[in-house]
């Protein structure tokens, strides 16, 4: 009996599971910390280099050398920005095919020099321009996901706000891939999805519900490592303490992974990307079609 | 009276039945004479489509086809429904109607005489859309080509991700890839084949990093829909953008090659790997 009362009042004091689309207006909050808090607040002596040598300098992707917890990193992320003319200047994190480039490029030097590398993932998705068609947004998020698949350094990937499509994964196959409580990673967006299959973007909550696209979502389908709880109602109610937590679940994930020989790591992240996805297997039926 | 109305409605059926309109130059062509010339306009050179075992056809010499995995197929993880019901019941209804298991046939086979391992995906499932079961067979025949030190070639022809399945489709982008990382790291032959449409996730993945990228004439290769860039930038778009044609003139796609060429072409491109 009790038990029985305690037990209801651990109930009560619970609060309500959040909906798919909260979660999604909290990943989207105006005042959510973005690269650049993080940068002020938990990395030392950023040093950035810009550029992809090919086009130009995409200020909605961001680089170079930084230093978190004494460790050494190849620190790269979308830029958002929270005023008018920062997110003009940085287009709202959308980066183009120059953006990726330097990505991979700033990847490369990390791997020749044995530096770590730190992905921070936030973006509403690639920029779907006539520009970035022209030099080949496609070719350039392919070309990171395949080169990424073999880099001989550790990748780390933390999703703090949007992980929006390709434009998120661009940077985003990390041998670990860790992520805020309040984050969300999708295919789509919900309102795009709606759109499509709802033939109605106001259906968005409906399909921000469909896409599992929330930390726990993702964390229970096998593709996210760990969920970094977020203080409060969320980031943006406390920067210094989600900044700490990033910080610290970074360091202690690189610590395991730089316990990995090359060949280790290498066929780790292999198998880790192989085992993604749910499928039927029905009994073998290999066939001749062809006469 | 009978007899009057019966002939009537036969006369209509074959006459709908023996000729095809050109979806670009709108001429009417023998249905018969489309079909030999392979589903292109004998009139614009406008590629129709073909299915994927038709194509497979057209490559394979006779009787050296064999096709893999196709043991896979979708599963509905996430319990996706929309407004029109479950995704579950949706691939089930196009199993049926195609007979395909996946947007993607896997095997290999012989391209005059040299032995290649393949990917044909078929735009009839699911607008060739990429699932995890695609993905999964796209994985299964890189790592077929890498056992087996053979030249792989995909045939692109995809709405995108799959959306049905969420996160998990995204994830296939990069696990497809991963398997094209290892046959650049093994040196061995990845040719991927752009046909009418390649746009999306599959475009900004395994389609776009061939060593070689082959296209049809006039196919729709793009990363965003046309209907999103009109709305981001606020006007309209010429009307080559984003064809084969646009990608080859940017440096994106090394030929375009006519569907009666492409066994030759592939099979004179892979005599010269010196492997």
């Amino acid at each position: 009996m009790k038990q029985k009362k305690k037990m209801t009042n651990k109930k009560k004091s619970k609060k309500p599971a959040l909906s798919a689309w909260e979660i999604v207006s909290i990943s989207r909050h105006p005042k959510r910390p973005i690269l650049q808090n993080y940068l002020s607040l938990i990395v030392k002596n950023f040093v950035e280099f810009h550029g992809d040598r090919y086009y130009s300098d995409d200020k909605a992707m961001i680089g170079g050398f930084a230093e978190i917890g004494g460790q050494k990193v190849m620190l790269i992320g979308h830029n958002k920005g929270k005023k008018t003319n920062e997110n003009i200047e940085r287009n709202f994190g959308m980066a183009k095919p120059d953006g990726y480039r330097k990505a991979l490029r700033l990847m490369k030097l990390a791997e020749r020099f044995n530096i770590p590398i730190v992905t921070i993932i936030d973006t509403p998705g690639a920029f779907p321009g006539l520009e970035a068609e022209e030099r080949g947004q496609a070719e350039a998020i392919a070309k990171n996901l395949t080169e990424m698949a073999s880099i001989e350094v550790p990748i780390i990937s933390v999703v703090i706000g949007e992980g929006g499509s390709g434009g998120a994964l661009g940077i985003g196959v990390g041998d670990k891939i860790l992520m805020l409580s309040n984050a969300i990673y999708s295919v789509i967006s919900p309102e795009g999805c709606a759109s499509i299959l709802w033939r109605d973007a106001k259906y968005a909550p409906d399909a921000a519900n469909a896409l599992n696209l929330t930390a726990s979502d993702l964390l229970r389908h096998g593709v996210i490592d760990e969920i970094i709880k977020e203080p409060g109602e969320g980031a943006h109610t406390d920067y210094e303490a989600i900044a700490e937590s990033v910080k610290k679940s970074v360091l202690k994930n690189l610590e395991i992974l730089k316990k990995l020989s090359v060949e280790e790591l290498i066929q780790s992240r292999f198998e880790k990307y192989s085992g993604m996805g749910k499928f039927s297997v029905n009994q073998s039926a290999d066939r001749q079609v062809n006469k | 009276m009978a007899w009057y109305s019966e002939t009537t409605t036969t006369k209509k059926k074959s006459k709908k039945d023996l000729w095809i309109k050109c979806k670009k130059c709108h001429s009417h062509i023998y249905k018969s004479e489309w079909e030999e010339n392979l589903n292109v306009c004998p009139n614009c050179n406008y590629h129709g489509s073909i299915t994927s075992y038709e194509r497979i056809n057209l490559l394979f010499d006779k009787n050296t086809f064999k096709e893999l995995f196709n043991n896979i197929s979708p599963k509905d993880s996430l319990k996706f429904n929309d407004l029109k019901g479950s995704y579950k019941d949706k691939y089930e209804a196009t199993i049926k109607k195609t007979g395909l298991s996946e947007a993607v046939v896997t095997g290999h086979g012989k391209i005059n005489g040299i032995p290649a391992i393949v990917a044909v995906m078929d735009f009839r499932f699911l607008g060739g859309s990429l699932g995890s079961g695609t993905g999964e067979k796209i994985l299964q025949a890189a790592n077929y080509a890498y056992d087996n030190n053979l030249p792989y070639i995909i045939f692109s022809a995809s709405g995108g991700a799959r959306m049905q399945e969420g996160i998990l489709s995204l994830m296939q982008m990069a696990k497809t890839c991963a398997g094209i990382a290892r046959l650049n790291k093994k040196n061995i032959p990845y040719i991927s084949v752009l046909i009418n449409p390649t746009t999306g996730g599959v475009s900004a993945s395994y389609a776009m990093v061939g060593d070689l990228n082959i296209s049809e004439p006039g196919a729709l290769i793009a990363f965003a829909g046309r209907r999103v860039i009109e709305q981001t930038i606020g006007e309209k778009l010429p009307d080559d953008f984003q064809t084969s044609e646009y990608l080859l003139e940017h440096g994106f796609i090394d030929s375009i090659v006519n569907r009666k060429d492409m066994k030759d072409y592939l099979s004179n491109v892979l005599s010269f790997y010196n492997r």
